[in-house]
């Protein structure tokens, strides 16, 4: 455990880092009271709110960790909660409604997953296509209204509790141990890992690229499936046009927060989903606070470039220079020049 | 037709001739000048910023800023219109002045730092979009003379269509766009670090100063469609233009330039915004089909040309490979 944990201290610490700067601001931010039979608090909203973007981010590591993207993720949640509204809009129930939505999800992520590991589309591009096109197919499902429907038993999915924490956050909490479990507890997470680094060299050493490209895009689309599931369950409607709107951008920004190089290769899902919940946190803290929700976006912007910075592989030679020269006193000047390349 | 790379060009103009052919066969009106007049009017934004676009994607990199660079540039026109006296062209010059510096600044980053383009340019996104939204989070309509008169401004064609002041400001951005492209040492420089940055180098193109040069490229034709896009609207909204980086990614490469960077024309960009324009135009004609055909066709298209392009490129590495 210590060295899973060492990967997300970076994390944590930024995470502890904001809430007690949001807690300056907005003293009761960490109370959470017992009542009516659900614990309530900014603390669960933040849990709560942050479910979609931590279910993408899940998926979006793994794209990631392949040196892919997958742009779709924010339509595919509009997808796939058109479909599932319109299950239920058929007369049918809680079960078809889950299946197809779901369907919808890994239906989306094989189209991307073909693109990419057969016809060898860059996936910023192959996954650009469903991006555009795909709000026009959940428009033609909902036939440009706003779907809503009346069922408890899904709407439940969205807004219900169980032993008073709200359902989204189980649900992204138990997606999130499943899949580290099941890529950290086989080699999977080790062959996509290897797929990041070099796929050819992966593919001759004897790993299924192809087949493993497509399981990681249709794990994404799996993924953006439930986050669909849960906005369109919580307004108990489907918006084709703004369910899910700039939630891939969110996504990608948690994947980078935590740590993950769009370059691929080595990659944590416990450090994305963080991300997920300092976005949140970023999000709530500043609506609690009081300022204007204009202020999000600039400082969102900041805080990318802030990480870029510490990520880029030009600084972290130069830092690496600086480590040397301070501690070891070993560096010469000609490492210098070495290292500032 | 010895070089494969014009294929993609020829399939792109040869894709609106067939198109407009079966629109012309549908609604006979469709082939007169005002249909052409308001073809260029109403797709003049996104023309614009699509040269710049162009311009990246030819060097292999990505813009997606430019969508919230024309919400910000719209903004900022109708609060200084509003809040100061400057004239309209002063603000215009203060606008490009800002936009051009802010990709300049997006090209530093990406070189400096050696990260992808693609999430400089999202942070960049973000950023324009926020400061938009700090200038004002209401939509405010632009009140100037001087302005009415750009509006109004245009040239009648024979057939009583019109071409528009901005249609023309479209046609002279794609002509500045070929000759920086093509015809220059910079575009040649943008065509080299597309084929490959090592290589680039190697040749003893400045990568740094170029990479700086495209994306205050961009940033300027972003300026320039936002202004265009003002005067379009009449007005300033933060929210306007969502998504427009990536419908002029698409027009690149519906135009017939690779995704991949190194191969493509400026000159196809204006017909893959033509198409476009062509499909919304075919749908408000029709009136029956809905708004949400033209995203579908759109995807569509996207998807043929990716394919296209790849078969292409696959026949020429075989050709160029054989003895």
């Amino acid at each position: 455990m210590p060295g899973g944990l060492k990967r997300v201290i970076p994390q944590l610490v930024t995470l502890v880092f904001l809430v007690a700067l949001v807690s300056l601001f907005f003293p009761t931010f960490l109370q959470v009271e017992y009542s009516g039979g659900r614990f309530v608090g900014p603390v669960i909203d933040v849990l709560k709110r942050g479910a979609p973007v931590a279910l993408l981010a899940i998926g979006m590591t793994l794209v990631v960790a392949t040196r892919g993207i997958d742009l779709s993720v924010g339509t595919v949640i509009a997808i796939s909660g058109a479909v599932g509204a319109a299950t239920i809009a058929s007369g049918y129930g809680l079960v078809p409604a889950l299946v197809t939505a779901i369907a919808a999800g890994l239906a989306a992520g094989l189209f991307n997953g073909i693109l990419v590991a057969f016809i060898g589309i860059q996936p910023i591009v192959a996954t650009l296509i469903l991006m555009i096109s795909g709000r026009g197919i959940a428009q033609l499902i909902t036939e440009g209204r706003i779907l809503t429907f009346n069922l408890p038993s899904f709407a439940f999915l969205g807004s219900g509790q169980v032993l008073g924490i709200p359902v989204p956050v189980w649900i992204w909490v138990l997606t999130a141990a499943f899949v580290i479990l099941l890529v950290r507890r086989t080699a999977l997470g080790l062959l996509i890992e290897s797929i990041g680094v070099n796929r050819r060299a992966s593919a001759l050493a004897g790993v299924n690229a192809r087949v493993l490209l497509i399981a990681v895009y249709m794990a994404s689309g799996f993924c953006a499936a439930l986050a669909g599931i849960i906005i369109t369950a919580d307004i108990r409607g489907a918006d084709a046009n703004n369910a899910g709107l700039w939630l891939e951008l969110d996504a990608v920004l948690a994947t980078v927060i935590g740590g993950n190089s769009l370059l691929g290769g080595r990659f944590s899902i416990s450090a994305a989903v963080i991300g997920a919940m300092i976005i949140q946190t970023i999000d709530t803290g500043i609506l609690l606070a009081g300022f204007p929700s204009e202020y999000n976006l600039v400082i969102k912007a900041v805080l990318v470039v802030i990480i870029l910075v510490l990520q880029s592989p030009n600084i972290a030679g130069d830092l690496k220079f600086l480590k040397q020269n301070l501690f070891a006193g070993r560096a010469k000047p000609e490492a210098r020049q070495e290292a500032g390349k | 037709m010895k070089n494969p790379r014009l294929y993609p060009l020829f399939a792109t103009i040869a894709i609106f001739i067939v198109a407009y052919a079966i629109c012309y066969i549908q609604f006979p009106f469709m082939l007169s000048t005002r249909v052409a007049g308001n073809l260029l009017t109403d797709n003049a934004y996104l023309g614009i910023v699509a040269v710049g676009m162009t311009v990246v994607i030819l060097s292999g990199g990505i813009d997606l800023s430019v969508g919230s660079v024309i919400a910000f540039s719209g903004v900022f026109i109708a609060v200084l219109l509003r809040d100061t006296g400057l004239h309209p062209l002063v603000v215009f010059a203060l606008l490009l002045a800002v936009t051009t510096a802010f990709g300049a600044a997006m090209g530093w980053l990406i070189y400096t730092l050696g990260m992808p383009a693609f999430i400089v340019t999202l942070a960049g996104m973000f950023l324009a979009r926020g400061v938009a939204y700090m200038l004002t989070i209401d939509s405010v309509p632009i009140d100037n003379p001087f302005f009415d008169m750009l509006q109004g401004a245009y040239w009648l064609m024979p057939g009583k269509g019109r071409l528009t002041l901005i249609g023309i400001v479209m046609l002279i951005a794609f002509v500045i766009g070929h000759f920086v492209a093509h015809k220059t040492r910079f575009g040649a420089n943008v065509f080299a670090i597309g084929g490959g940055q090592q290589t680039a180098a190697l040749m003893g193109s400045k990568i740094g100063q170029t990479t700086v040069l495209i994306y205050a490229f961009s940033g300027f034709m972003a300026g320039l469609s936002g202004i265009v896009f003002a005067i379009y609207t009449g007005s300033g909204y933060p929210l306007a233009t969502v998504g427009t980086e990536l419908t002029a990614i698409a027009t690149v490469v519906i135009g017939g330039t690779l995704l991949t960077g190194g191969a493509g024309y400026v000159f196809g960009t204006l017909f893959g915004v033509l198409t476009m324009g062509l499909i919304q135009t075919y749908i408000v004609f029709d009136g029956t089909l809905s708004s949400w055909w033209t995203k579908i066709a759109i995807g569509i298209l996207l998807l043929l040309f990716i394919v296209l392009q790849k078969g292409l490129l696959k026949l020429t590495v075989e050709r160029t490979a054989a003895p």
